[in-house]
Parts: structure tokens; sequence; C-alpha cells
């Protein structure tokens, strides 16, 4: 490879070469070259957001790890730690949907594990065009079967997530996989290297020419039309080489026979050394001539920088390395000593006897420039109004069917019913059957439970990014405060546009400040995320999506109640600063029309509220309770109904006199974060604090009084039938 | 009364299944090299991708160590439980009749059904009682049973059905929606359905421990009228 131009051709700048010159005192060979433009990639280096990301707080009570590790964790009692991180692979599920999202899926899986945690959920944010694409169908579809097919044959439970589709993600369509593990406190490692002299050994698969450059090519540039020949590109993903690989690096954490863990993910062996070298503050030496490989002609190069799946990367003293060796061999794990960790603080690459790279690992982790960026507010609106698909005068009853029947409202059953959600025994609520999914902790020892829910709304952020940033933080936090969990962390995962463009730059910085302000509010520190930018393709940038995952912990699983309505005679009441606005509403998207702006949020007000409906459903007295979330009030209603198989009998005019406004569409369909619809025994429903009582659960029909009624068969037909029904 | 859980490179659900059998009796995971049983009672073959399925759904299994004992285990008479990829697996080394093949829809699912009791006269059904129906989750890519019209005659002639999916909850397809089956001498019985993850109200039902308590009492009533 010729250095002369090539760097810009692997994605860095005139300048950022100069700097590596710099900094090497000599122009970098080849192989240097490569490392560096993938350790100085936007994928690996976040050099236009970390200054961004250094606003989040991210300290609380409850952090055990936080931002710079493999994955966040959090105290959940009794010894134990839950670990978590979302991340991105968008760009490669654009390629290949089937294989970016299964290897998006083994990648979170192995940050998770790599701190010593063992991975009990995955939850999954998806968005792709409209589903009267061809191409969203495909991509959606063989993204939904990728993730089973990883999440499913390793045995980890996919329990959550969500799935929205607009006309931004057609070409670039979103798939962030969020990984929760939980592991013994006194068990967690690091992934910091130390002790100059112990061997450096890579376990699990053969490096192999797959995901050559993909964090480089991919993830850190624009798609454009060439995307087929950049499928080689795309690693391919091996779930029982992974499950071997878990299964062996848990045994040999609890042997306690390893000294530091790191997981091989983007930019391959180049970026998992550096780090373990850098975070050790020591030298590591590689021969790369010892390095398993699945073609046996390729270049060093290649193989520092080869992004094959399932591997991982540990220090072991030399008086544990036969006993890491037994264990490997006992899971038929390939584990090889590719070399030893040295006190030159600089990342050597052998041949062999010959050096074919010598780079100081502060160079390689540390120095990447960071860049500002020129946020600018753009003077017209940037996405264009969607298609319009209803009539402008219809009733609420077809505005209702209209709502329950647009994918992105509607039931995600044939999405959630090809993952494995039971594994492990701990899931107390399915998919669908409550807000968040809640993890029993009585199998590993612990009380209580886990809450977890992934949550984002890009078109609301595209919108208003500061208000549709802090609306994600919400309605993860009204999700969990649904089945009565208290938020003990948070990771987020930022997919943008090219933030070298102003108007991106500006997107990013006010929902980023979004984030911050509700995290505060809520006291809810941020351990751990990623950053996907230039998430562009063909007609522009995606709407803006942050997307949130929360973890939080409820005493009683036996206590959480569920989504639907379950006996006739409840009282059924709204609960929550809900203050409902037709702005970024389904509504508003199915009447064609883009909003800009979105009402104001006083964040106050919510936390206290969270804390109240938390403390109610506590009681273990509230039997349903379910968030208003897209499609508003109306839709919730239906949902609890369709869920519960039972009837309602509502009247809107209490929250109309509430609201100060005789809107009946926006009661009905108006949508705004901190409502949730509860119901229960009369007595406890109307004791809530600030309930507005709307009705009773009953009959076979939805009545909400002046507006409309329809059968909950009907109903279910049409939020049940609407996504198989585009695949008919 | 111990049970004995196979654990395979692969195996995803062994931990839920060992789970299961010690809410009813002792269990302890046999390693797939093992070629001893370790004087177990019963034996389950949970369900999960051993050696990853790559080249048929149990068709790697069925060649390990501890398989050969457990065919040996079997033909002595010890009661054999095989869940999904162990159904898979008893299929595969011949100690069951019929196949399983790819679901219809070609695609994973992962659903509560109902079962019905179609034999309560067998080690693993004892607990129940005729007709009954069971409420177990099912979550396969490869639980559409399978076998030649003549076999499927011997097998209901033979009480060898011992499960049916519940009219209109047949998730895969299976040929006169039998959900489990079990061979002649009824001391092993494979079924799709997941009855290890159907130990306890709270993640969803109780029902599958029917079968679980089943086999511990037969065991218990072999060992004293020993």
């Amino acid at each position: 490879m010729s250095t002369l131009a090539a760097h810009r051709e692997l994605g860095l700048t005139d300048a950022e070469y100069e700097g590596i010159v710099d900094r090497l005192g000599r122009e970098p060979n080849g192989l240097e070259l490569a490392v560096f433009s993938l350790m100085w990639s936007e994928h690996c280096a976040y050099k236009h957001s970390k200054k961004l990301l250094r606003r989040l707080p991210t300290e609380g009570p409850h952090v055990v790890m936080g931002p710079g590790e493999n994955a966040g964790a959090v105290d959940v009692g009794d010894g134990l730690v839950a670990a978590f991180k979302v991340e991105s692979h968008n760009h490669p599920s654009a390629v290949e949907p089937f294989q970016g999202a299964a290897t998006g899926v083994g990648g979170i899986l192995r940050d998770v594990f790599a701190i010593g945690a063992r991975p009990i959920a995955i939850l999954d944010s998806l968005r792709f065009g409209e589903l009267d694409s061809p191409r969203s169908r495909y991509l959606f579809d063989w993204s939904v079967q990728g993730i089973g097919h990883y999440g499913n044959s390793i045995g980890v439970a996919t329990v959550g997530g969500e799935v929205a589709f607009e006309p931004s993600y057609e070409q670039n369509c979103l798939v962030n996989a969020m990984c929760v593990g939980l592991a013994r406190r006194d068990r967690l490692i690091r992934s910091a290297a130390s002790g100059p002299g112990n061997p450096l050994v890579l376990m699990g698969a053969r490096t192999g020419r797959d995901g050559i450059g993909g964090a480089s090519v991919l993830a850190s540039a624009e798609l454009g039309e060439e995307d087929a020949s950049k499928r080689p590109t795309v690693q391919i993903g091996d779930p029982f080489e992974e499950k071997r690989l878990l299964e062996c690096c848990l045994e040999l954490l609890d042997r306690d026979s390893l000294v530091a863990l790191q997981d091989l993910g983007a930019a391959g062996l180049s970026s998992s050394a550096s780090e373990m070298a850098s975070k050790g503050e020591v030298g590591l030496d590689i021969d790369v001539s010892t390095v398993p490989l699945r073609e046996d002609d390729m270049e060093p190069f290649e193989i520092m920088i080869s992004e094959s799946q399932e591997r991982m990367l540990c220090v072991v003293e030399p008086e544990r390395l036969q006993e890491l060796l037994e264990v490997c061999e006992r899971w038929e794990v390939r584990a090889t000593q590719i070399g030893e960790v040295t006190d030159s603080g600089r990342l050597r690459i052998l041949d062999g006897d010959e050096s074919v790279g010598d780079m100081p690992v502060t160079a390689l982790v540390d120095d990447c420039p960071l860049y500002d960026l020129e946020p600018e507010e753009p003077a017209q609106p940037i996405y264009p109004d969607p298609p319009v698909r209803i009539a402008a005068d219809a009733d609420a009853a077809e505005t209702l069917m209209a709502v329950l029947g647009a994918p992105t409202v509607a039931s995600k059953r044939f999405v959630f019913e090809q993952y494995d959600s039971m594994v492990g025994s701990r899931t107390v609520r399915r998919p669908q059957s409550a807000d968040a999914a809640v993890l029993q902790l009585a199998p590993d020892g612990g009380h209580g439970a886990l809450a977890v829910s992934i949550d984002g709304n890009g078109r609301r952020v595209a919108c208003d990014p500061y208000t549709g940033a802090v609306e994600a933080v919400l309605e993860c936090a009204l999700n969990l405060a649904c089945v009565g969990a208290e938020p003990l962390g948070l990771t987020n995962c930022l997919n943008f546009g090219n933030p070298e463009k102003p108007h991106i730059a500006w997107q990013l910085t006010r929902a980023v400040e979004g984030l911050r302000d509700a995290c505060l509010a809520l006291g809810v520190p941020v351990v751990g995320g990623n950053v996907s930018l230039y998430n562009e393709g063909g007609g522009g940038p995606i709407y803006p999506t942050p997307i949130v995952g929360m973890v939080g912990r409820l005493p009683d699983p036996e206590r959480v109640p569920v989504s639907g309505f379950t006996q006739e005679g409840h009282a059924i009441a709204l609960v929550g600063p809900f203050a409902p606005s037709l702005a970024g509403s389904e509504l508003d998207k199915l009447r064609g029309h883009m909003s800009d702006g979105l009402p104001e949020v006083t964040l106050e007000r919510h936390a206290e509220a969270l804390g109240a409906l938390r403390a109610a459903v506590r009681t273990g007295e509230l039997v349903t309770a379910h968030d208003v979330s897209e499609g508003g009030l109306a839709t919730a209603l239906a949902e609890s109904c369709i869920e519960g198989g039972l009837g309602a009998r509502v009247d809107l005019a209490p929250l109309r006199e509430t609201l100060g406004h005789s809107d009946r569409l926006t009661a009905l369909f108006g949508e705004g974060p901190g409502g949730a619809v509860v119901a229960g025994p009369r007595e406890v429903v109307s004791a809530l604090p600030g309930a507005i009582l709307m009705g009773e659960v009953g009959g076979t029909s939805l009545l909400i009084e002046g507006d409309l009624e329809l059968e909950v068969a009907a109903l279910d037909e049409r939020f049940e039938g609407a996504i198989p029904a585009a695949f008919a | 009364m111990r049970f004995g859980v196979l654990r395979f490179p692969g195996s995803c659900d062994e931990v839920d299944a060992l789970g299961a059998c010690r809410r009813y009796a002792d269990a302890e995971l046999i390693w797939h090299g093992d070629l001893d049983l370790g004087g177990v009672d019963a034996v389950v073959v949970p369900g999960g991708f051993s050696y990853g399925d790559y080249l048929r759904a149990g068709a790697i299994a069925r060649f390990s160590p501890a398989m050969e004992a457990v065919a040996d285990f079997a033909v002595s008479g010890g009661p054999v439980l095989g869940i999904c990829n162990g159904f898979q697996v008893l299929c595969e080394a011949g100690l069951l009749p019929g196949a399983l093949l790819p679901n219809t829809s070609l695609r994973f699912v992962c659903r509560q059904v109902d079962v019905e009791v179609v034999n309560a006269d067998t080690p693993f059904t004892r607990a129940c009682t005729e007709g009954q129906a069971l409420s177990i989750p099912v979550k396969h890519t490869t639980g559409r049973y399978w076998a030649p019209p003549e076999t499927l005659e011997e097998l209901e002639a033979g009480g060898q059905v011992i499960l049916r999916y519940a009219p209109g909850q047949n998730p895969n397809g299976s040929v006169r929606d039998i959900a489990g089956v079990a061979n002649a001498q009824k001391n092993v019985m494979g079924l799709m359905p997941h009855p290890e993850h159907a130990v306890d109200p709270l993640t969803g039902s109780a029902d599958g421990g029917t079968l679980f308590a089943s086999l511990v009492a037969h065991v218990d009533e072999l060992v004293a009228t020993a």
C-alpha cells in the first residue's frame, strides 16, 4: 500500500495525516496508516462528539462503572450489578441486514461479558422506511431475523424494543441493540492491561478478511449508491462460536484467572490492543504470525484491522496461562498467545522477527484531534412533509383505526414472536404485556427485579431536537414507573447525520443538551453509550434519533401491573402531567404534516409525577398501567382494551376541562410526555394524586363518550394485523 | 431421585431445565463429553442450539459420548425427556420415531400455547389427566413434527402420541397437531414445548411442572417397588 494520498482514501484529512507524521517522527508505513485511520475514525475516536458528550452527567449513587469501559454498570443490591450498553450497527444493516443486525447483537453481547457480566437480556430499537417500500420490508424482515438468529442461538432473551417506520430511514435504517448483563460485583473485570511480561492471549474465532476497514469505510461516512460493493466489509456472525466464547470467559472470570479482558469490535486487534494498553498505561507487542488465520495469505495490516467476529483478547499472568488454555480447550475455544505486555508505551507489531509497525499508544488512543461542532439552527425546515395518509374529514373512529394500523403504532408481535423472550427464566413480563421488560433477580440470588426499556422518537426530535431528546428520557422513565421501577442508569445511542454539516451539528448539540437536562432533573446518570454519525443516504439525513435505554430496579415482581385491562368494573384514570398536542403526533404525520417545534416541558413536574406513579404501582393495588405514547390517549386506551380483551367506557370531558380547551381530536390523539392510563379498584384509582377519572372497564367495545365506539375485536384485528398485512 | 441434564456446546436451556428439575428433586448437569451418567434416575436432554445446529438440528449432538450413555440408559428402561433441541437430538439418535422439520412459517416462533394431554398413562404425564390442557411456551424454528403415515398410525394406536397442540394453536404445522411423542416402551419422550419455562406462575405458567412431578412419582414408585 502506498501512503501517498492513501490517507484520504482511508478517511483521514491532510491535517490529520500531518499529525500522525508528527507523532511518529516519520511517515507511517502502510500498516501504521491503516491502524491510525481506524483509531482516528469517528467510530473509534468520537472526534466530532467527544466534547459534547462530556456535558452528560455520569455520576450517581448506584454507578459502579461509567463511560469508558466496555459497558456501564450499576449496583442492583445483593452484591449484584447490572451491566448494560446500547450500540448501533446501522450501516452494516443497511448494506446486509441479516448479518449486519446479527453481528450488532454479537458485538453488544461481547461488550457486556467483556466486563464479566452474563448477558441476560437484549432489547432493540429499529428504524426503517415506510413498509410500502420493498426495500424497507426487506431491511426490516432480515434485520429482525438476524437479531433473532444471534440472540436465540446464543441463549439470551430478547425482551423488548421498539420499531418505527419513517421515510427518512428509507436508505439508512437504524439497528440499535442493547444488552443487559448481570455480574457479582466482585467478579467485574476491567480492560486495562498490566504487568510487563504477561502474555496477551487471543481467544475465539480465526481471523479472516471479513469486515476489513468496516469502522472507517462503513461507519464513518455517508452511505452512497455503490453500497452493494461494500458488502464484503460487513462481518459474518457465528453465534455458536460466541456461545462457547461466552461460557469460557465467564468460567475464566469465576476462577479469577485473568488480569484484563477486552472484546474485539470495530477496528479489530488494533483497537482492542491499543485500548487495553492505553488504559493500563503500558505497551503491547503483538506477533501477527501467531494469529490463527482463516486465509493463510493475509497481510499483517489485514490481520491487525480485520473485524472478524467472536474474538476476545485477554492478559493473563504467565503462571495462569496453562490453566487458561485448559479451560479454553474444554469449551472448544481456540486460544493463542499472540504477544505480551511491555513497559514501552508502544504498540509494536511484529511478523515473526521482523518489525512491521511501531506506534505510541497515546498517539493512537488519546491524540486523535477532537473537533468543535459548528452548530447552526436551520432557517428552513430540513425534512419534507410526509405523504398524506388520512382523509381530512376522517371522524374519530376512522382516525383511531388509521392510527392503530400505522406500522409504527401497530402491534410488533410479528417481530417479538421471532425472539426467544424467556430463556433464563427471569422474564416476568414479556413484550407487549407491560410497558417495560421485567426480569426477576431470583435465579441469580438477588431480590426484586430489573426493569428495562428502550425508547426514542426521531420524528419528534426532528420537530424539536431539545424537547424530543428530553421526551425520550421521560418516556423511558415513565415506562419504568409503570412497572414500579426506579431508574438506576441510562445508556444512549445518538444516531444522527453528518455532524460536519451545521444543521446536523445543531440537532446533535440541542439533543445532547436535552438529554443532559432530563437526566439531571430525574437524577439518572449516563453510564455509557455510543454515537452513530453520518447516517445519510440518498434523500438526505435521517431524523435525528437519540435512543435511550434505561435500567431500573423494583422491589417486588409479584406486584408489577400489566398494560391491559383485566377486570370488568375497574376504574380507569389518567395520571401525570399530560399536556397533549398534535404537534409531532402520529396523527400529524398521517395528515402529511411535519411540525416545527414541540410544546415546552417542565421537567420538575415530570420528576415528581414519576415518583408518585412509581410509589402507587409499588403498593400492588394498581392492576393496569400503560403510558400514553405514539397515537395519544385514544390509542393507549385501545391498546389496554386489546391486550386485556376487554372493553371500556370512558368520557374525556374531565380531561378537556383540566386542559382548559375543548378540542376533541387533541384530547384523543394529541401526544406529549408524562401521561399514563391506570386501572384498578375504584377506591384505589380515585385516591391517586391528580388522577383524572375517565370511566371503567367493561363490555366488548371501546366507547369514548361523544367521540367513538368500536368493538375490541375490530381494534384487535387492525392493531395485530397491520404489519403482517404488509408482508401478505 | 436425581435428574441429570445434558449440556452440549450450544445448549441454551440447560440451566433453566436444571432449575425446573430442582423444584421437584435433586438435579445436576452432565457434560457432553462424559461417558458416565453418574447414576442419575432420569435424563433431560435440554433445548438450545447444540453445535449451533449448523448441520441439521440435533444431528451432531447425537454423536456425543454422553448421548451414547443416554442410549444405553434408555435401552435399559431409564426415563429420558427431550425438550425442543433435545427432542430433535432424540429423533436423530433413533430413540424416538419421526423427525422435526422447519416450521411452515420458516420463522422462529416464540409463543405461549395450550397443549392437550393425549395419554396420561406414561412416566412423563402420570400427574396429568387425559384431555387436560397445559399452557406451555414454544420457541423454535425447526419444530414441525413429521413421520410417515404408517408410523403415525402405529403411534396413535400404541398411545405414543402424548401431547397435541390445542385446536387452532399448532404453531409450526406439525402433522396431526402432535406436540410430543414417546417410544413404544414409553420411557423416552420428546416434546417441542418447553415445560422448564412453565414452572412458575410469575414467569407465565406452572403447568409444565406436571411433567417433572410425573417423572419424580415414576422414579419414586420404581424405588419403592424395587
